[in-house]
C-alpha cells in the first residue's frame, strides 16, 4: 500500500506579529504570512499551485492566489470544524504533492479574533443542529461546553485545578522565552491562577486561550524538491484526521464515553503509519484552546493510559527537560490563538533547531489540531 | 434568552415538551428498539427509518455541571453565575440532556445554591411555561 510517509516536507514558514489588535485586514495579514513563508522557503509565488485552509477562514484561495501572484492552481481544499482542521491542511497538501496534484502547496490561517467579534455572540447565524439541545440552557460558549467535560474528568480521575495549572504554567514559561508571544513579559504564578476570576467554573481565566489578531502560513513540497530549499526539510512522517463513531462535536455528551474524543481516532491512524511511537516523540505541540484538552490529548495520543493525563503533567513533565516538552512557543494559551496554526510553525522551528525554547537535538514532533471537534494531527521529523 | 432553533428531527421532542412530556426518539424496528439522542433520520445501530418517541419517567442523575460567569449573552449575564448541567436519564443511561437545576419550573437559572449540585445527584424533570425542560433535585 502506498503511504504518505516522508514523501512531503514543510520547507517554509511565515507569520505576522501577534497582538490583541492589528490595523490591517485579515486578507492583508494572510498575504503577508504567505509571502513570508515563500521567502523563507526560497520559492517564488508564481510557483504556488496548491492551497489548503480550514473553516472560519475569511480569505478564500481566489483572493489569496491573485494577491500574492500564484500561478495556475491545480489543487485547493478547505477542511471543516474550525481549529480541528489546522493539521489537516498540511496533510491534504502533503497528499497532493506526493501524488502529483500540485508541486508547491501553501496552507494558511489569518484571523482577527483579538479585535473582531467572539463567534458565540452571534445569535442570528443559524446554529448547528446540536445547539438546540444546549444553547437555550446557557451552554453558550466553547468554554462552557469544555468545562462540562472537564468537571466530569476531574470527578472520574481525581484531576485537580493544579493539573490544569501545570499546563497553563508550562505554556506561559515558554512564552516568557519567546519575544513574539503575546505573554512574553507576563509571568504566571500559582497564586495568580488560583485567585483568577471564573469564566465557566471549574475553568478560570488562565484555562482559556488568548484572543489574537495574526496570520501564519507554511509551504509544502515533495521530499525531492525539499532538498533544494533554504532550510533543513521537516518531513511529514504521518498525518491523520479523526471523526469518531457517534461523535457530536464539542458537545460530545451523547455517546458511550464522552471523555474519549477525536484524538483517539486520529492517534490510531497516526501511529499505524509511523516508524516510531509516543515514547520517541521529543517535543509536542498540542492544541490548547483550554487547559483540560492537554490531559485528554495526552491520553488520546498514547503518552499515558486512560485517566492518567492529569498525573502526567506533574513534576515538570511538560517543561523543557521534562518527559514531553509542550507548546514550546507558548501555544494558544500564551503565544497566540490563531486556531492552532502557530503550533505547526513551532513544530517546524523545533526540528530546524531554531525555537526560542529549543529542545536539544529534537528530531520528532507531534502537532495536533483542536480536540473535542473533528480533529487532525501530524508527526513531523527532521 | 435563547429559544431552541428547532430542526425537522428535533421538532417532536419540543412538541411533547410543550405538553409536559419528556420523550426520546427510539428505533421502532421490532428487533432493535435502540433509543438515540440527538434525534436523527435513521437508526445508527440497524439502519431502520422507523422511529417512535418513547416516554421517559423523567428521572435522572447529574452527569456534570458548570457555572458560567460573564461575559455572556444578555438574559444569561443577569442570572450569572447560574448552573448548566448534563443529566443522564435513569431509563436510558446513555441519553444525556443538557439543562438547568432550578427550585421551581419557572424559577431563575440561579435559584438553587451552587453547593447543592453534585455529580450523581438525583433529579426529576419539570417544564417551564414555554415548554423547556428543567430539573429539580430529588432531595429538595
Amino acid at each position: 500500500m502506498a503511504t504518505l510517509k516522508d514523501k512531503a516536507a514543510i520547507v517554509g514558514i511565515g507569520s505576522t506579529a501577534f497582538a490583541g489588535r492589528l490595523p490591517e485586514s485579515e486578507k492583508t495579514l494572510a498575504c503577508r504570512a504567505v509571502l513570508a513563508a515563500l521567502e523563507d522557503a526560497g520559492i517564488a509565488p508564481s510557483e504556488v499551485d496548491g492551497f489548503a485552509s480550514y473553516t472560519m477562514e475569511e480569505t478564500d484561495e481566489v483572493e489569496l492566489a491573485k494577491a500574492v501572484g500564484a500561478g495556475d492552481v491545480t489543487f485547493f481544499s478547505k477542511v471543516g470544524y474550525g481549529g480541528g482542521g489546522s493539521c489537516a491542511t498540511v496533510a491534504h497538501l502533503a497528499g497532493a504533492v506526493a501524488t502529483g496534484q500540485a508541486s508547491v502547496g501553501v496552507a494558511w490561517r489569518s484571523r482577527k479574533r483579538g479585535s473582531g467579534p467572539r463567534p458565540w455572540t452571534n445569535t442570528t447565524a443559524q446554529l448547528p443542529t446540536p445547539a438546540q439541545w444546549t444553547r437555550p440552557f446557557g451552554l453558550l460558549r466553547p468554554v462552557d461546553e469544555i468545562g462540562m467535560l472537564a468537571r466530569r474528568y476531574m470527578h472520574e480521575y481525581g484531576a485537580t485545578r493544579d493539573h490544569f495549572f501545570n499546563v497553563a504554567l508550562a505554556c506561559r514559561n515558554r512564552a516568557n522565552q519567546n519575544p513574539a508571544a503575546m505573554m512574553y513579559e507576563r509571568p504566571l504564578t500559582r497564586e495568580m491562577y488560583m485567585t483568577a476570576r471564573w469564566i465557566s467554573e471549574p475553568l478560570c481565566l488562565f484555562d482559556n486561550c488568548l484572543e489574537t489578531d495574526g496570520a501564519l502560513a507554511c509551504v509544502i513540497v515533495s521530499a525531492e524538491r525539499a532538498r533544494d530549499c533554504r532550510h533543513r526539510p521537516v518531513y511529514v512522517h504521518s498525518a491523520a484526521q479523526g471523526l469518531p463513531a457517534q461523535h457530536h462535536g464539542m458537545v460530545n455528551y451523547w455517546n458511550d464515553d464522552p471523555l474519549t474524543g477525536p484524538a483517539w481516532t486520529a492517534a490510531r491512524h497516526l501511529w499505524k503509519q509511523a516508524d516510531f511511537g509516543p515514547d520517541d516523540v521529543h517535543v509536542a505541540q498540542i492544541y490548547d484552546a483550554f487547559t483540560p484538552l492537554i490531559p485528554l490529548s495526552l491520553e488520546g495520543y498514547g503518552f499515558c493510559g486512560r485517566g492518567e493525563g492529569a498525573a502526567f503533567t506533574e513534576g515538570g513533565a511538560l517543561e523543557i527537560g521534562g518527559r514531553l516538552p509542550l507548546n514550546t512557543a507558548g501555544g494558544g494559551l500564551s503565544e497566540a490563538y490563531v486556531h492552532g496554526f502557530n503550533l505547526i510553525n513551532e513544530g517546524v522551528k523545533q526540528l530546524r533547531g531554531a525555537s526560542t525554547a529549543q529542545v536539544p537535538d529534537a528530531r520528532t514532533c507531534l502537532v495536533t489540531a483542536g480536540e473535542g471537534v473533528p480533529t487532525s494531527a501530524l508527526l513531523l521529523r527532521s | 434568552m435563547l429559544r431552541p432553533v428547532i430542526d425537522d428531527d428535533g421538532a417532536p421532542f419540543w412538541k411533547y415538551a410543550a405538553r409536559g412530556e419528556l420523550r426520546v426518539q427510539a428505533c421502532a424496528a421490532p428487533a432493535c428498539g435502540e433509543p438515540r439522542f440527538p434525534p436523527r433520520p435513521c437508526c445508527p445501530r440497524c439502519g431502520s427509518f422507523d422511529s417512535e418517541w418513547r416516554r421517559m419517567s423523567g428521572r435522572g442523575r447529574i452527569w456534570s455541571f458548570v457555572f458560567p460567569h460573564p461575559p455572556l449573552l444578555p438574559g444569561y449575564a443577569e442570572q450569572a453565575p447560574y448552573n448548566a448541567v448534563v443529566v443522564e436519564l435513569l431509563d436510558a443511561p446513555r441519553i444525556r440532556l443538557a439543562g438547568n437545576v432550578v427550585a421551581a419550573p419557572d424559577a431563575p437559572l440561579n435559584s438553587v445554591a451552587p453547593a447543592r449540585l453534585r455529580i450523581g445527584a438525583g433529579v426529576r424533570v419539570v417544564f417551564t411555561r414555554d415548554g423547556l425542560p428543567r430539573w429539580r433535585l430529588e432531595r429538595a
